[in-house]
């Protein structure tokens, strides 16, 4: 799930663009310069190393070395992207929003590396990287020559036009040969300078602006995602509060029910023990038939809570036992190292609970084979029968509600039900495993 | 008979205790978590352990486990397992080593103390004790079973009985017929669904059970 997080000192900024005198303008153009210079020099090498490092690591993943690697390298990248970000913000006031999904908490380096691979913002910051190195090395530097190219124009006629003898030297346009002349290349110094002293500062900037174009996620996956996350909220709330007053409704005309009736029955008991032994005996009886069946009530409510099984044993084993409870012979094959959290895991339970009935109830399967194991930072689920196909997530389909449910933790939901089957849906949370 | 009673609810616990000491079993011990199960079934060596499934401090299947660690040092330790569900998947791993001596019954079953009662003295005894619903569960499953459809509907009872557990003296008081009528169902029974007939109360039972539970 990426989280949005702009440069924290986005606030922070100190250029100088609209100066009000001539003395602040030389500073901010001088700082410009200076700034520029550091940068060039700095991040070249930088952006250099990290395009090589990268490049060597993703090629060594087939023979393991990169898996361990890669998530090192692309931390060192995304430090120097996210140093880079702080310093657009602080030093050309261009905020970059840095967007990268979090990468699970004590995952192994096979998980690390294919989370941060499946970011785009991964193979946003490794597009940005020659970008960097060439048209942002430039634009970098930029101020600091027209700051520094005047200064030459103006040794030069001050005599270093004199070590140059005769083979005439180009001073930008200017061939520099004698006094005269190095007199013209100062003039061309003395406007560049006035270049530089206007635009040193708005140029620094065409720097930041060229990162900020290569590295901002694009408006449209940011809008995308919070439009989703809106989504799966509102589902979110909305299924557990109907769940809650399927609860309520559950409790109030079972258990409580026949708690009362057998409250009822024992106070007459009570009263009719001395009298009427026999009948109070058949009261007892009805008592604790009612008891009985409020148990009964509140174990079928507690396995749609959450399945005993699920507390006591995990998903592998919950789905074992949820299969053996189906009339369709099913096969399960589980492949989970741990556990993840309980509420992936009920969700995950409910997914496949879910899609089991509706394999037993509409497909006509005779066998029905589930699968689950965890790969790639994720929980990988399928469920495929032998029936007649024809499945969708429709509305008023039950897959449309697994879709929702899964929708909250970012998971999704593929079916594949060609018209004479076999029908496979497959499901995909991603989840760490503990 | 001695008995380790092994439930963390007090009020469980305590109506346990006094239950089964009314009905003359000695309590060796009666424990509330699985650390103290384990070491009262290695020490006390009880003649029947009765054993929640969910117990501290993991309030996993901490319950179960024990109990199946206990019989796998002590092939044959009688374990009556209690628990608020019964699963199916639970009972199979109960019933995998095929040596008997086991009981899976909800916690319902105690209301009828004469039956529970008795489902702890089979279990002492060497003999099955599986609750109706595992039975039922076990049913539902198998659906269109052929040679299932062939019984009638009186050789259906009895083998569900027995699938219980029960002996075919319990069968004929539960069904009120004569035993020698139950005997003949039984012997039906193992006829139409391809079963080895045996003298032995408790390898019949075991086998019926092995052929419900078997995959089709």
């Amino acid at each position: 799930m990426p989280t949005v997080r702009r440069s924290a000192r986005l606030t922070g900024m100190n250029t100088n663009t609209k100066g009000d005198g001539g003395g602040s303008r030389a500073r901010g153009m001088l700082r410009a310069a200076g700034r520029g210079f550091v940068l060039a020099v700095a991040s070249l090498p930088l952006a250099v190393l990290c395009l090589t490092l990268t490049a060597v690591s993703i090629a060594l993943i087939p023979i393991g070395v990169g898996i361990v690697t890669t998530p090192y390298v692309l931390t060192g990248v995304r430090m120097f992207a996210d140093r880079r970000r702080v310093l657009a913000a602080e030093w050309g006031g261009v905020p970059i929003p840095s967007a990268y999904r979090p990468i699970p908490e004590g995952a192994n380096p096979w998980t690390r590396t294919f989370v941060m691979l499946r970011d785009p913002a991964t193979w946003r910051d490794l597009r940005w990287l020659p970008v960097d190195m060439t048209a942002g090395f430039l634009t970098a530097l930029l101020p600091a020559i027209l700051v520094l190219y005047p200064l030459e124009g103006f040794t030069l006629a001050f005599g270093l036009w004199r070590v140059y003898g005769d083979d005439p030297y180009w001073y930008g346009f200017v061939p520099v040969s004698d006094q005269v002349s190095a007199l013209g290349a100062a003039a061309l110094g003395a406007v560049l300078l006035i270049v530089a002293h206007r635009y040193a500062v708005s140029a620094f900037q065409v720097h930041f602006r060229l990162t900020r174009a290569v590295l901002t996620p694009s408006e449209a996956e940011l809008a995308e995602r919070v439009r989703v996350l809106t989504q799966t909220r509102r589902d979110a709330v909305d299924t557990s509060a109907s769940e809650l007053r399927r609860i309520e409704r559950d409790l109030h005309d079972g258990a409580q029910a026949r708690l009362v009736a057998m409250g009822m029955d024992l106070g007459t008991v009570e009263m009719l023990v001395d009298k009427d032994p026999e009948q109070a005996k058949q009261l007892l009886a009805q008592a604790r038939r009612s008891s009985a069946d409020a148990l009964a009530e509140l174990r079928d409510l507690v396995r749609g809570i959450h399945p005993p099984v699920l507390a006591e044993r995990g998903l592998g084993d919950a789905v074992r036992a949820l299969a053996l409870r189906l009339p369709t012979p099913t096969e399960v094959t589980v492949e989970l190292p741990g556990r993840t959290d309980a509420p992936v895991e009920s969700a995950a339970y409910f997914a496949v609970s879910e899609v089991l009935t509706n394999a037993v109830k509409h497909s006509g399967a005779d066998r029905i084979w589930v699968d689950l194991h965890h790969a790639d930072g994720g929980l990988r689920i399928s469920v495929t029968d032998n029936g007649g196909g024809g499945a969708a997530i429709g509305a008023g389909s039950g897959l449309a509600g697994v879709e929702r449910r899964l929708g909250t933790f970012d998971g999704v939901l593929a079916v594949s039900s060609p018209a004479g089957g076999p029908t496979m849906v497959t499901m995909e949370i991603p989840c760490v495993l503990s | 008979m001695r008995v380790v009673l092994a439930e963390d609810l007090f009020l469980l616990r305590d109506g346990l205790v006094r239950l089964l000491e009314a009905f003359g079993f000695e309590i060796a011990a009666a424990v509330e978590s699985g650390p103290e199960l384990e070491r009262a079934l290695a020490e006390l060596k009880p003649d029947v352990a009765v054993v929640d499934v969910r117990l501290p401090p993991t309030h996993t299947d901490e319950g179960l486990q024990c109990a199946l660690r206990a019989r796998r040092e002590r092939p044959g330790l009688p374990v009556l397992v209690l628990s608020q569900h019964v699963e199916q998947l639970y009972a199979r791993e109960l019933l995998a080593d095929g040596s008997g001596g086991v009981g899976y019954l909800l916690k319902d079953r105690v209301f009828d103390a004469e039956q529970f009662v008795d489902a702890v003295r089979r279990v002492a005894a060497g003999g099955t004790a599986m609750d109706p619903q595992v039975i039922q569960q076990l049913l539902a499953r198998r659906g269109d079973d052929r040679p299932l459809a062939r019984l009638t509907p009186r050789e259906r009872e009895v083998m569900e009985l027995m699938a219980q557990g029960r002996s075919n003296t319990a069968i004929a008081q539960k069904m009120v017929v004569t035993e020698r009528a139950v005997a003949k169902h039984t012997a039906n029974i193992f006829i139409k669904l391809g079963l080895e007939v045996s003298d032995d109360d408790n390898r019949r039972v075991l086998a019926v059970l092995a052929y419900l539970d078997r995959d089709r």
